[in-house]
């Protein structure tokens, strides 16, 4: 058991360990690379929000902001209805990626979940062309019904206010 | 007409353009001094500088300026390249400030472009005149809140330019419900291509049920008949100078009519937030009616086009590269939660990972691609050449899904490229 867990144990803050918690990211991460959109939406809390704003600044709430994605689960399910479809030229063929999720911090403990911080390089490759994208990444976790669940995950790429690129797949 | 003339004549016909158009560098070169240089250019929407001594940066074609607006609430538009050797005096995309200092060697220039101070400047001789070395100003001129400049001192008013354009603009306006509209955020982003290829879309409503799909499939029923935009009266209409105007759902031309129609369902939960917030029920139905925007996209040669419920502006970074950028609009002091739906509404469709915009994106770069082949071929625009024979908007409008738009814009490309 690592430090930051047995402390948190100790405060009573958090139901979920820091290393569960990496281990279910890097699942996220894996699913996402393999078009697996569907056991993706499985992730997800029913209230959970899936948000890429448009700049870098953390903000409590990104919902009077114009943003890249902001979802709630609807729009989440739209979401990979339309990529899974094969009718969206951005999406069939989907870009290949290969992202990693590493510099995981703690940023609070708060009650009930957790919430993390990284950070994540993913490669895109489509049409001979290939393009990185980096990120901060915050998830903020839950247990329901004994499974760890994506309460919210921003994605702050870290050129957000930048002109991008058409991103046909889930970051 | 001289032989440069004489070869961009021959490269633009009535029903078709050379795809040299497409991926010429030569010709890029030529359409920055002779368009871009030449004509009036959206830099701005008023709203983006709305206090004193805030400013936007923006581009006249390749040429990077500052947007600012003066104590006195004059707007102006500077070439943001200091006149001692060249830096930018702005990095910014906005802000506030009272004053633009090179960071080189600190010459220092008012909101209004005018040299304030240069350090140690018992070093210049004595007929130096700070007057002659101002940021250069473009000329500016603001139609209904829209701000274009121009490198051009003899170019027509804009009033003039716009022409018929001007009551769609004014049409366009009418989606702040009353309250003004208000830019509430851009979605920029890159693709590499043509400029002209973006500039056509907007006038495509052809492509619209083909590269949507996902988008109208995501919809109710109901707001997708609204957006199915074939056999349902729509048009399109040569304003002249290069603009139209594609009318894609006839009911949504006027927001301000039509006010007593059923309240759609996908708005039924903002009319009750909103009731529940104290608004009247006349309110309520003039915010419900504009919150999705016009049912029509106004092409305004060569950058820019209100578009249904955005703006959209494009710029061209090299032959085969173009930025676009998708501003969302709210309602200036409007409610928040219509506001909210609005912005909702946007990322929707628009933006880098929206329903719709990434695969926009991807046919134009698959134009781009397909156009470095066959160098003798055409890109066609015969669609609709042949005008309805009775059409309820005139006798001089073309059914909505044909490319009687791209033919206006492409007549006065030849027109300024041929001058």
């Amino acid at each position: 058991m690592n430090a930051i867990l047995e402390q948190q144990q100790i405060a009573g803050a958090s139901d979920i360990g820091f290393d569960e918690a990496v281990r279910f990211i890097w699942r996220e991460a894996d699913m996402l690379d393999r078009h697996e959109y569907r056991s993706w939406l499985a992730l997800w809390d029913t209230a959970g929000q899936y948000i890429v704003p448009l700049d870098c600044e953390e903000r409590a709430d990104y919902a009077d902001h114009l943003n890249v994605v902001f979802d709630d689960e609807a729009m989440r399910k739209a979401r990979v209805k339309r990529l899974l479809s094969g009718f969206s030229m951005s999406a069939a063929p989907a870009a290949r990626t290969v992202r990693s999720l590493s510099r995981f911090v703690e940023v609070s403990a708060e009650t009930p979940g957790i919430a993390l911080r990284c950070a994540q390089i993913l490669t895109e490759y489509k049409y001979a062309r290939q393009r990185v994208l980096a990120a901060d990444v915050d998830f903020h976790l839950i247990r329901t019904g004994g499974e760890l669940r994506l309460s919210r995950k921003v994605v702050r790429l870290v050129n957000a206010d930048d002109a991008l690129h058409g991103i046909g797949y889930l970051l | 007409m001289n032989a440069t003339a004489q070869e961009y004549s021959n490269l633009v016909k009535d029903d078709r353009v050379h795809t040299r158009l497409y991926n010429d560098p030569s010709i890029f070169e030529e359409e920055m001094d002779r368009i871009f240089a030449k004509t009036w250019v959206w830099v701005a929407h008023a709203s983006e500088v709305p206090a004193r001594n805030t400013f936007k940066t923006a581009h006249v074609g390749r040429q990077p300026v500052i947007v600012t607006r003066d104590r006195h609430d004059e707007i102006h538009v500077l070439l943001n390249r200091c006149r001692h050797r060249a830096s930018s005096v702005c990095e910014q995309k906005s802000g506030k400030t009272s004053v633009f200092v090179c960071p080189y060697h600190g010459w220092s220039y008012e909101v209004d472009g005018s040299l304030r101070k240069v350090p140690y400047d018992a070093g210049y001789s004595a007929d130096f005149d700070k007057a002659e070395f101002g940021l250069l100003s473009l000329r500016v001129e603001l139609y209904n809140g829209m701000v274009f400049a121009t490198f051009n001192r003899d170019a027509p008013p804009l009033v003039e330019f716009l022409g018929p354009a001007r009551k769609w603009i004014d049409l366009f306006m009418k989606q702040g419900a009353g309250f003004g509209v208000k830019v509430a955020g851009e979605h920029r982003f890159r693709f590499p291509g043509n400029w002209k290829i973006q500039l056509e879309n907007t006038t495509d409503a052809y492509h619209f049920p083909i590269v949507h799909k996902t988008f109208l499939s995501s919809l109710d029923q109901e707001t997708a008949e609204t957006f199915d935009m074939m056999g349902q009266g729509g048009w399109i209409e040569d304003l002249g100078n290069g603009h139209s105007v594609c009318v894609m759902m006839p009911e949504l031309v006027d927001l301000e009519s039509d006010l007593d129609a059923p309240i759609p369902e996908r708005f039924a939960e903002l009319a009750a937030e909103l009731v529940e917030e104290g608004h009247s029920d006349a309110d309520v139905r003039r915010i419900v009616r504009a919150v999705g925007g016009c049912g029509f996209n106004l092409n305004l040669f060569p950058n820019v086009a209100c578009s249904m419920a955005f703006f959209r502006v494009l710029r061209p970074i090299s032959v085969t590269e173009t930025e676009i950028s998708h501003l969302a609009l709210g309602m200036d002091g409007g409610p928040v939660a219509g506001n909210r739906m609005r912005l909702r509404l946007h990322e929707h469709f628009q933006g880098p990972m929206g329903f719709g915009t990434p695969d926009d994106a991807e046919g134009w770069e698959r134009v781009q691609r397909g156009a470095v082949q066959g160098q003798d071929l055409w890109i066609m625009l015969n669609r609709g050449i042949d005008k309805p024979e009775a059409h309820p908007a005139g006798p001089d409008v073309d059914e909505v899904s044909g490319e009687a738009g791209m033919r206006a814009a492409y007549g006065m490309w030849k027109r300024m490229m041929t001058a």
